[in-house]
């Protein structure tokens, strides 16, 4: 019996050893290893990151990035990462706490300095105020995390990525810095020229599916009146897409906007009842081909609002 | 303390665009408009990060003490901008103690913040139907489980789930993780459901069923399974990039089971029971993927320390799930096959047992589902047990769901159960995690 115990003992410890043995060889690559949540995070990161920086996304961008599946092939690309930058504001709270939990990854650990949540660079809408209960649906209690669709938000971001990046590599600060000054002028100018393009249209109103447009529309001085969602996270219900028809034709509003992964029934029959455009538009870069970087994103969906706009007078 | 300076920088952000505003109108001009737009601009981000920063404390750092909030025209901290002047200094006052009012009520819930996650689950069950074997109670208060999480800090994470029946309490898991150890390992300390298999990590409530299968019941220690204290160590193995593969050793104290399924149970201090299992995981497509696992278990039964039971398993689960459509389809096929082998007089029994179900998520609130259920007994393996399920279940929303399950089964000996199952299941508090 005491045989046994110690037999046993010894199977672990050399368990244990063999599994320290098969150590990642220490081939320390020079360029930072950045993993991201989102697509969004991804592109503002390889702005200012350049060839400096490895940047991967762990969601698709046309996928509901509320709900997606934490596989373990994720863990793989987490336990390289030097450095995980989050949407926040418990955007990703269904999915990301247990991977970086499993990764095996100090440097990424909440409040490690791998660790980045990029919503305190950014201007956010829509916090609570008092008391915040589920009767609201699957309401996110710090705030809009859909933050990303401003480019003012955008520009933050970007700078702060850029500050995080010098600090973890200070050889490259200067890279960085450089960087993130020529996005500020691209961006700059691009934001002047989608001023111009959406100024005919300040104070046109629209419905979208779910609040993920907040930062658009007042980036844009577009008018969000309703929600085809009767709720955050709460499928529609005849009762509210009855309601919001009627708004609709109320605010003579006839624009809807549909996230990629949303069923189109609803938005279509409430396109149908009042005349509406219904547009499949893009949170997210990468929801659609040739949409790779935050400035096709803008003119993506700039495109689509100005033809949905025109063809609803 | 850091919340009082950061008030103080506030109030001067705050005042400063006042201030440019006042002196814009005496010196017009197009470039200057230009610069003083720049500015506000300017100011306009710093006050934005300023609230990203305050946001932040909330969430991570501890409450400053009552009435430090208070503390107002103190400006100890180094504000980055321009010192503020004389004619404003009184407006800036005023809105710092606007602006401290304001962050004083969030105040209340940043201390809430450092309080750990907490989540109740209510899980009610009711059986109709006839089942001369293994009856059970019409209708029950099957489980109320409490979970509190908690990172604890940058190097550890804590995880309690308290389960109360309608009687007594039991602690379901309660361990610490610590997630910065070097080489990539992950440790965790406590009492935790072990790593043998899927079912057996799996809580109640993120069950596609309201039972456990057969064999689980049978063979691997009932609805509690393996569940005790001990350490457990796990690491990502090196593979070809196309694979997962992870391996988890875990050691226990070797109480395990329940009364009516004990499996295994410690009559010396010595009896400890272990369990290793190596999971690979491969994505086929970026909606499908395959997960397989071998597991091994091992300790000493409830007829004492010369007699051990070993069980081996293997487990299989396909998952499909469209990327755009992840939140209307889905479908999940698991299988578990499970080999016991149980020392005890005259001779040693090998049981085998298996499941086999399917779940398809017909649209975003609707699933269905079937299960196929085989085991032998572990004491008298040439005694067979069979069962069939077909489950169907509605969530009315991420936090609360209605189930229905009608579950034949066969019993060694030909005694047949019909037997119709319902769940409530309903949760309240912290959003947890999607189980995958
Ligand atoms: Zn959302």
């Amino acid at each position: 019996m005491k045989n046994h115990t110690f037999v046993r003992y010894r199977v672990i410890v050399t368990l244990g050893l063999l599994m320290a043995g098969f150590l990642p060889s220490r081939a320390e690559a020079k360029k930072l290893n950045v993993v991201t949540s989102t697509t969004d995070m991804a592109a503002l990161t390889r702005e200012v990151g350049g060839d400096k920086v490895n940047v991967e996304a762990l969601a698709r961008g046309y996928q509901d990035p509320h709900f997606v599946e934490a596989k373990p092939s994720f863990l793989l690309k987490l336990r390289q990462a030097d450095l995980l930058i989050s949407v926040g504001l418990q955007l990703e709270i269904g999915w990301l706490p247990p991977l970086i939990t499993q990764s095996g990854n100090p440097k990424i650990q909440v409040g490690a300095p791998g660790y980045l949540d990029a919503s305190q660079f950014a201007e956010i809408l829509e916090i609570p105020q008092g008391q915040v209960t589920r009767a609201m649906g699957d309401v996110h209690p710090l705030g809009n995390p859909h933050y990303w669709l401003d480019p003012d938000n955008g520009r933050r971001i970007a700078r702060g990525i850029a500050n995080n990046l010098a600090e973890m590599d200070p050889s490259d600060g200067a890279y960085f810095q450089q960087r993130f000054e020529d996005f500020d002028k691209r961006l700059t100018a691009a934001e002047q020229k989608w001023d111009e393009e959406m100024k005919p249209y300040r104070g046109r109103k629209l419905v979208t599916y779910h609040r993920s447009f907040p930062n658009f529309a007042k980036h844009f001085g577009l008018d969000v009146i309703g929600y085809v969602e009767p709720r955050p996270g709460i499928p529609p219900t005849p009762t509210h897409t009855l309601e919001l028809i009627q708004l609709m034709k109320r605010e003579n509003c006839r624009v809807v906007l549909v996230e990629p992964y949303f069923d189109l029934k609803t938005p279509q029959s409430i396109g149908r009842e009042t005349g509406s455009q219904v547009v499949v538009y893009l949170p997210s870069v990468g929801g659609e081909k040739g949409v790779d970087n935050y400035f096709q994103l803008f003119d993506y969906d700039i495109g689509l609002l100005i033809k949905a706009f025109n063809a609803t007078k | 303390m850091r919340h009082t300076s950061l008030f103080a920088v506030l109030t001067v952000l705050l005042a400063s665009p006042l201030f440019a505003q006042q002196s814009a109108p005496s010196r017009p001009g197009q470039t200057d408009n230009a610069a003083l737009l720049e500015k506000i601009r300017e100011l306009e981000d710093r006050l934005i990060s300023l609230e990203g920063q305050v946001r932040i404390l909330k969430s991570q750092q501890a409450p400053p003490e009552a009435g430090a909030q208070e503390a107002t025209a103190a400006p100890q901290g180094q504000p980055p901008v321009a010192p503020t002047t004389s004619p404003t200094s009184a407006a800036a006052t005023a809105v710092t103690q606007q602006q401290a009012i304001a962050l004083g009520g969030a105040g209340g819930s940043a201390a809430k913040a450092l309080n750990p996650d907490i989540s109740a689950i209510g899980d009610f069950i009711s059986v109709a139907g006839h089942n001369s074997v293994q009856p059970s109670p019409s209708l029950e208060m099957h489980e109320s489980e409490l979970g509190f999480q908690a990172i604890i800090d940058p190097y550890a994470r804590g995880d309690f789930f308290l389960s109360f029946g309608e009687e007594g309490v039991n602690l379901e898991e309660g361990y610490i993780t610590f997630t910065a150890l070097p080489a990539g390992f992950v440790a965790r300390v406590g009492k935790m459901r072990s790593a043998f298999g899927k079912v057996n990590t799996l809580h109640n409530h993120v069950l596609p069923w309201v039972d456990r299968p057969l064999v689980t019941n049978s063979l691997v220690g009932g609805e509690d399974g393996i569940d005790d204290a001990g350490v457990s160590i796990q690491r990502i193995l090196p593979a070809p990039k196309w694979l997962f593969l992870e391996a988890t050793g875990q050691l226990f104290r070797g109480d395990s089971g329940s009364a009516q399924s004990p499996l295994f149970k410690a009559s010396a201090q010595s009896d400890l029971s272990a369990v290793a299992h190596l999971r690979s995981y491969k994505d086929i497509t970026e909606s499908t993927n395959l997960d397989i696992g071998l597991s091994y278990a091992r300790g000493h039964n409830d007829l004492g320390t010369n007699f051990l039971t070993q069980l081996y398993g293997m487990d299989a689960t396909l998952r499909w799930k469209p990327l755009r459509r992840s939140i209307y389809h889905s479908f999940i096929g698991r299988s578990e096959f499970i080999w016991s082998q149980r020392r005890q007089f005259p001779f040693e029994q090998r049981a085998f047992g298996f499941y086999t179900s399917g779940d398809y998520q017909l649209g975003r609130r609707w699933f269905v589902g079937g299960r196929y259920d085989h085991s032998d007994r572990p004491e008298t393996a040439s005694l067979t047990d069979n069962g069939a399920s077909a489950v169907l279940t509605y969530w009315p929303s991420e936090f609360s769901q209605v189930r229905g399950q009608y579950r034949f089964t066969r019993y060694a000996g030909n005694l047949d159960a019909h037997e119709l199952l319902m769940q409530v299941m309903f949760s309240l508090g912290a959003h947890g995690a999607h189980p995958f």
